[in-house]
């Protein structure tokens, strides 16, 4: 749900990173984090496990720029992928404005991407949100690994809907912000739908 | 369609008033209120030393996990929660269920002063939500700022 302040002229909205275990959603805010002014980010937030797994959520706060006059704020959050942290995962997508469904390019991942794809949908449906009506976009991430499926499997696989769709390589930069740029204008360009 | 929560001058002085007013009258370091989805609304007190935008992040987090708990134990909600520091308390209760009013204090107040305090605070905050939520509902009090805005102007925040 945006939230916007006509007293501090500034828009805030959620876009949320979802996706299987390890396909690179805290990867994608790092990179986000590394590259972005200091002062257009607030600090990076990750609650994870000993072993770097995400625990509940990493939260990064971004700016983007002014529009008209509205400072425009996005914050971004993940959720964890691994399967057993599904209430956790539904916790997260509360008043989610986007999402951005990252998925593992890898042949052997094929069956968690199409798990968490069906999670996302039936979690969103249960928050009284339907996936094809959200701003929504797709990053297929890992395409420098050798065993990388074809771009076009992934596309029927994971992308039924044709929504836009990014090929990533995540720890590289490679995809990053034009799946954020993406996500972030569908759902600008939804809030004035909505207006 | 996205649903949106609108803030307006009158509602944002209000809400600012009632936090200043706790803040005082509790002897709280500093009092925030921040939605349920982890923005901050208002505050009052010291503030500039702490990260609210983080703080608002993790506090809404932390009432989201506790009313999983409470949903799994079949109850409504935890309206409220408390952690004690060495240095710093940190009373959490939720209003209207809609926001989060957190109150920080140290050795200079007590926990049933500000859960007094809190109580006359939350029926004030319940009262100006409501309106809040009617004028985000209606649209009424200014015309959309997004009703005006062209392809170009979103464009344009990405030319960098």
């Amino acid at each position: 749900m945006s939230f916007i302040n006509y007293s501090s002229r500034e828009i805030n909205c959620k876009i949320v990173y979802y996706g299987p275990g390890l396909c690179g959603k805290t990867t994608n805010l790092q990179y986000i984090y590394n590259k972005t002014n200091p002062e257009a980010k607030g600090k990076m937030i990750s609650l994870a496990t000993e072993t770097e797994r995400t625990l509940f959520f990493d939260f990064l706060p971004l700016s983007l720029g002014e529009i008209r006059g509205f400072k425009t704020r996005f914050h971004l959050y993940t959720v964890p992928g691994q399967v057993f942290y599904d209430a956790s995962r539904k916790l997260i997508l509360k008043g989610v404005d986007g999402v951005v469904y990252v998925g593992d390019s890898q042949m052997e991942r094929m069956e968690a991407n199409i798990e968490s794809l069906e999670n996302l949908s039936s979690n969103l449906q249960e928050q009284g949100y339907d996936l094809n009506k959200l701003p929504y976009v797709v990053q297929y991430n890992k395409r420098d690994l050798p065993n990388a499926i074809p771009l076009a499997e992934l596309e029927e696989a994971l992308n039924p809907t044709k929504v836009p769709s990014f090929e990533a390589v995540a720890p590289k930069g490679i995809g990053v912000f034009d799946t954020l740029k993406a996500v972030a204008k569908l759902v600008l360009t939804e809030l004035r739908k909505g207006s | 369609m996205i649903q949106q929560l609108v803030m307006y001058e009158e509602e944002l002085h209000q809400i600012n008033q009632i936090c200043e007013n706790l803040h005082r009258d509790s002897n709280a370091k500093a009092v925030l209120v921040i939605d349920k989805n982890g923005q901050a609304m208002a505050s009052a007190g010291d503030v500039h030393e702490l990260d609210v935008t983080s703080l608002s992040s993790l506090t809404a987090g932390n009432v989201a996990a506790t009313g999983g708990i409470a949903s799994l134990l079949a109850e409504k909600e935890f309206a409220g929660q408390f952690l004690e520091g060495e240095k710093i308390s940190y009373h959490v209760s939720i209003v209207g269920q809609r926001v989060i009013l957190v109150v920080l204090f140290d050795g200079r107040s007590s926990l049933g002063l500000v859960r007094l305090r809190v109580r006359k605070a939350t029926t004030e905050l319940v009262g100006v939500l409501e309106v809040m939520v009617k004028k985000s509902q209606s649209g009424a009090g200014q015309q959309s700022v997004f009703s005006e805005i062209t392809d170009d102007d979103i464009d344009n925040l990405f030319n960098d």
